[in-house]
This record gives C-alpha cells, structure tokens and sequence, in this order.
C-alpha cells in the first residue's frame, strides 16, 4: 500500500472580509488499504481528499504520497493518485464512452487499435460492453460513474480517492460503485455519507469544522458520527 | 446548433467513414475557404446542394439531422432577419447559406470520425511547429474538448431556459443569460479539474 503523509497542512481560501479556514492544522498518515472520510457538509472531507492529488494546495504544511510532494511532484503524484468526483458528468471529457476511456489510455497506447482495444476491454470489465460508442449523456447515471472509475483505473493508479461517488446514484448503483471500489486491489480512501459503505473501510476519519474530530477503527469512527451528529 | 451529432461519432462504413481523418479535416479547411472566398446566391445554392450530399453519403440519418438542426434554426432565422434588415437579402441568404454549410460539413467529420483519430491527425500535423513552442497534444485536446463543449454548453442552455421558465422568468433576458455563463464557465473548470485529477496533459 502507499503512504500518503499530511503533516502540519492547513487550507485557507481568501474571502472579502479575509481568510476562511476550510482545514485547521492536520497531520495524518495514511497506510490502510481502505480508509473512509466521513463527517458533516462542510466540514473538511472533501478539501483533505482533493489535497491528496493536488486539486488543492495546502496553505501551510506538506502532502506526501510516498515521499513525492504533492505541490513540487504534482505529475508524478497524478500518476500514483487517480480521483473520482461525485458527479460523473463532471469527469467525463470525450463525447463517447470509448473514447473518454481511450483518452486515459493515450499515454500508454501510442498505436490507436491497440488503444482502442485495451479501452473496450476496460469497459467490458466494469461492465459497460457495447456501450463505447455511446454518447456519455445517454448513459444511466450508474454507467457514467462506472465509466469515471474505469477512466481513472485506466491511468493505473495506486491510490485512488473517491469524493462522495455513490451520493447521486440510486440504492442499486450505490451498492454496485461502493462494493466495486472495496474490492479494488488499489488503496482507497474514501468520502461518503454513506455509513455502511463508510464502515466496511479499515479506517475511518471523522472531520468536524475543518480538524479531525475522530481517528480509528472505521466501525468505531462511524458509532462516534452517529453520536456526535 | 447540431448539438446532437455535433462531436458525437457514429461509426459506420461508408466512404466519409473510411477516409483518413487527416483527409476531412484538409478537406474542411479548404471547403470554409471555398465558402468565404464565393459570393452570390447561386454559389450558396451549389455549396448547401453538394453539403447534402456529403450529408447524405454519410447516413447520419435525416431524422436526428433535424432534430439537431432545430436550435440552429433559430439562430439562423434570427440572424437571416438581421442581416436583411441591415444589408439586403443577398447578403442574408449568402451569410446564412454559409453558415449551415460549414455546420453540416463539420457535423459529417465529427459524425465519421472518432475523436480519438482526431486527436492523433491534429497532433501528428502539428509535430514540426514543436520546434516553434507549438504543443501538439495540448491544441489536440484543446480542438476535442472544443467539439465537446458544443453540445454541453446547449444543454446547460436548454437547463437554464428551464429553470428560468420554472420560476417565471422566461421572458427575463438576465434569468436567462447570466446563469448560463456561470455554469459555462463552472463547467470549463470543472472540466480542467477533472483533467488535472486524471493526470491528463499535465
């Protein structure tokens, strides 16, 4: 497993009226191959898993992901650390699912008949067969997610964090995303408001107001949410 | 416009289908010239006859051809009634005829041509300016992304006109306007973050 290391980051976004604080000072370190974020809106999940691949940067502090800072190393942690959005469409940049995939795949696959082979394959493994020449628009809202998953494995991660990727999606789908993501052999850390996917992780973290309110074992950390929400 | 088809590929088997991206890409760069550099109403009549042609030798199929076309149908009467008023109606069924010219010729390449083959002609073409400080991938994706953002941006419209009409402001130009630029714009953000998260042209 990887380990990313936050020491002593804090995040700040510049206001009218000054700084507001969007994450205290945290330092953690982060080995379990899976590791849910949970908390209330706002209070800091989803700003800690976007510094994990530099869709952040941390006012003070440094992010490591197996040494590689984040700020200085962006590239290279790109490569190591794939990102799932809450919202699909957001995700998806090409007009056909196929080709979204082989977008992924373009550093890899020079020649584009193998490209395009290896990203039909990943669609079939995640379940999208013949649905590459698809528009993205007309996917199911599940099909878009599983196909934002597949474009971010495509890039062979060794981490991938997922921000909320089950809270649009109907019971059925939630399930299908969230028992994919725990299966990956890829380390995950995940933000969700789901519970029961929250305490299937090894670890669980609780943010409140922007500091981490809880820190242990993902079954415990989702008993001390319940309580303190 | 044709947000439908427009940056959608269909694959197929036809000759459009076959021929080398780089080969309709040429051939639309010379075609817009051809279109600018004519004049007069017969030439437009020439250009929109051979346009459905090429069209037609595609099969995209006529139905979801006009049903694309609608809301350029809309921008085109709204601009034919313009140029009319301000320099004639030559002018207009010149400027007008051109326009859908070059809309169905650039919905045929995209309908015929994977993005992706794109990606790999613009990019192969521009390698000798690398020396110049030109990025070949960079442009290469910029164009896709371009052809992308047609249909997203008509579609973030059609939800704005909606949401305008839900709350009765359907005849406010600001309710109508001023959201859709937002979301444009959040949107192109939240495309370059997607990009910047996948790792891509970095």
């Amino acid at each position: 497993m990887s380990r990313i290391e936050l020491d002593r980051v804090t995040v700040r976004f510049p206001v009218a009226d000054g700084d507001v604080v969007v994450l205290e000072e945290t330092s953690l370190s982060l080995t379990e191959p899976s590791i849910a974020l949970i908390g209330p809106n706002g209070s800091g999940k989803s700003t800690l898993a976007r510094l994990l691949n530099g869709l952040v940067t941390a006012s003070t502090g440094r992010v490591r992901v197996d040494g590689l800072d984040v700020a200085r190393e962006g590239r290279a942690v790109r490569r190591k650390v794939g990102f799932v959005f809450t919202d699909p469409a957001a995700q998806l940049v090409m007009p056909t699912a196929v080709e979204d995939i082989a977008l992924s795949l373009r550093r890899h696959h020079r020649d584009k008949h193998l490209r395009r082979a290896a990203a039909e394959t990943l669609l079939a493994d995640y379940g999208l067969e013949g649905l590459g020449d698809r528009s993205v628009h007309s996917l199911s809202g599940g099909q878009r997610q599983l196909l934002a998953l597949a474009g971010v494995l495509a890039i062979e991660p060794d981490v991938v964090v997922a921000d909320e990727p089950t809270t649009l999606l109907d019971l059925a789908n939630a399930r299908r995303i969230g028992d994919l993501l725990l299966s990956l052999p890829q380390q995950l850390v995940l933000v969700t408001h789901d519970l029961d996917l929250a305490a299937r992780c090894e670890r669980g973290i609780v943010m409140a107001d922007g500091r981490v309110a809880f820190d242990g074992p993902a079954a415990a950390a989702v008993a001390h949410y319940r309580v303190t929400a | 416009m044709s947000g439908d088809l427009l940056g959608l590929h269909q694959p197929g088997t036809t000759w459009l289908h076959r021929l080398p991206a780089g080969a309709k890409l040429l051939g639309l760069l010379a075609a817009s010239i051809v279109v600018v550099a004519l004049h007069g109403p017969a030439t437009v009549v020439a250009e929109l006859a051979v346009t459905l042609a090429v069209v037609a030798s595609s099969r995209m199929g006529w139905r979801s051809l006009l049903r694309s076309l609608r809301g350029l149908l809309l921008v085109v009467a709204m601009l034919a009634a313009y140029l009319w008023w301000q320099q004639g109606w030559m002018r207009a069924v010149e400027s007008v005829g051109d326009l859908v010219t070059l809309v169905l010729l650039a919905t045929v390449l995209t309908v015929t041509t994977p993005v992706d083959e794109m990606l790999d002609t613009i990019t192969r073409g521009l390698r000798p300016l690398r020396r110049i400080g030109v990025d070949p991938d960079g442009v290469a994706l910029a164009f896709s992304l371009l052809l992308r953002g047609i249909p997203t941006t008509l579609k973030l419209a059609d939800e704005t006109r909606d949401a305008a009409v839900a709350r009765g402001l359907e005849r406010d130009p600001r309710a109508r306007l001023t959201p859709l630029v937002i979301r444009v714009v959040a949107h192109a953000r939240a495309t370059g973050d997607a990009l910047h998260a996948r790792g891509i042209h970095d």
